[in-house]
């Protein structure tokens, strides 16, 4: 029961209160530059969840049984890159033959998934927080549903703004960082809502 | 001769500078701009990164086949990294722990593989050396400017000597991550009324 609770936890903390975009910082690229469109926003978000709960699940397996078994820290970098790398390839294969006009809207961000710094981030979080296989799986795919939440909410806001009279100074990137930043406050007030 | 190296050096100063031009490298810029020392640790330590492996790529650039670059520059990253992150454990701990994750994270930032990508793959190795200390620098004075605005606000001081009294009241939101957002928006904006100027 116990270790039921620590995982959800977990998973509404990652979610909410330590969401990767707007609290921690990682993933700013695609959160700016892949956030036009709701729709494309949200295949987006889908992929990266998909590749972040491999991702946690790899990386834990290659970190405790082999860089901690053999005594070797000083290759997690090099060795989680090409994990995270391998996996977005497989990820764009297997869109590229189910669906082949989403991997047209998808089109560059895909593999550059590889260089989104929330992935490794959450890679190198993992060992950093101590946490279990189960757990490590649960804060991968909380990652990504809270990278999908920020990433589609920005896209609604961006939508809207299209019909909106901004002044010139402030178009494009200036107004997209000050509404961010406007979310980042409002995700503030998520912080206490539970404590592990 | 020079005078090409020099446009390459100024290049990464303004018309091109990787974060208020290209909006790139965003996540550290944003993360540890908190104060003015760890701003200027990530310049730092970004430069450093970006200046060894242009210069290593751009050697071995005829020997990389064309096909598996993108993984070849990223390891060749990765490793420079990893010494990094090393050296600032060994020598500047203090540094090391307050930037904790966003050392590692200099592998994925977009800046140093765009780089690789648009001018070390191309270019000879002198050239290379003059971009990559243009962009380092147009990294880092950006840095430093965000985070002396979000120190002075935030906690009324810079380089954590205390510039205004105790009658100020701290803005606590500049130091937080809404505050980074915000400020860099402005900061992007005003950019753009300078370069309309400037037109």
């Amino acid at each position: 029961m116990e270790e039921l609770r620590v995982v959800i936890l977990v998973f509404i903390s990652t979610v909410l209160i330590n969401n990767f975009i707007l609290v921690k910082f990682l993933g700013i690229c695609p959160f700016l530059g892949v956030s036009k469109q709701v729709e494309t926003a949200f295949s987006m978000g889908m992929a990266t969840t998909f590749v972040m709960t491999l991702t946690a699940a790899a990386t834990w397996l290659i970190n405790t049984y082999i860089l901690e078994a053999l005594n070797l820290p000083f290759l997690r970098y090099v060795s989680f890159i090409i994990v995270i790398a391998s996996l977005v390839q497989f990820v764009e294969m297997f869109i590229k033959k189910s669906s082949p006009v989403l991997y047209k809207a998808l089109g560059i961000f895909l593999p550059l998934i590889t260089t989104n710094c929330a992935i490794l981030g959450l890679a190198l979080l993992i060992p950093l927080n101590g946490y279990n296989f189960i757990t490590s799986v649960v804060f991968g795919l909380g990652a990504g549903i809270g990278f999908t939440l920020a990433i589609v909410l920005m896209a609604g806001l961006r939508e809207r703004l299209e019909f909106s009279d901004v002044p010139k100074t402030l178009q494009g990137v200036p107004i997209t960082l000050i509404i961010a930043g406007l979310m980042a406050m409002a995700f503030m007030g998520f912080s206490g809502l539970i404590s592990i | 001769m020079v005078k090409k190296l020099l446009k390459d050096f100024k290049n990464g100063l303004w018309r091109e500078n990787p974060i208020i031009v290209l909006v790139i490298g965003m996540c550290p810029t944003l993360a540890v701009t908190n104060t003015v020392e760890n701003g200027l640790a990530m310049g730092i330590a970004t430069s450093f990164v970006l200046l060894s492996s242009e210069i290593v790529i751009s050697m071995f650039k005829k020997y990389i086949p064309n096909n598996v670059r993108i993984p070849s520059f990223i390891l060749i990253i990765a490793t420079f990294v990893t010494f990094t992150d090393y050296f600032l454990k060994a020598f500047f701990p203090d540094i090391a722990a307050s930037l904790s994750l966003f050392i590692p994270l200099i592998v994925v930032n977009c800046l140093i593989l765009g780089r690789q990508e648009a001018f070390a793959s191309k270019n000879p190795t002198h050239r290379a050396i003059a971009d990559a200390l243009g962009m380092g620098l147009g990294f880092t004075w950006v840095l430093v400017l965000l985070s002396a605005v979000r120190e002075f606000f935030g906690m009324g001081s810079i380089f954590g000597f205390e510039l205004l009294g105790s009658w100020y009241e701290p803005m606590v939101i500049m130091v937080l991550p809404a505050g980074a957002f915000i400020t860099l928006g402005i900061l992007v904006g005003l950019m753009n009324v300078i370069k309309r100027r400037g037109n």
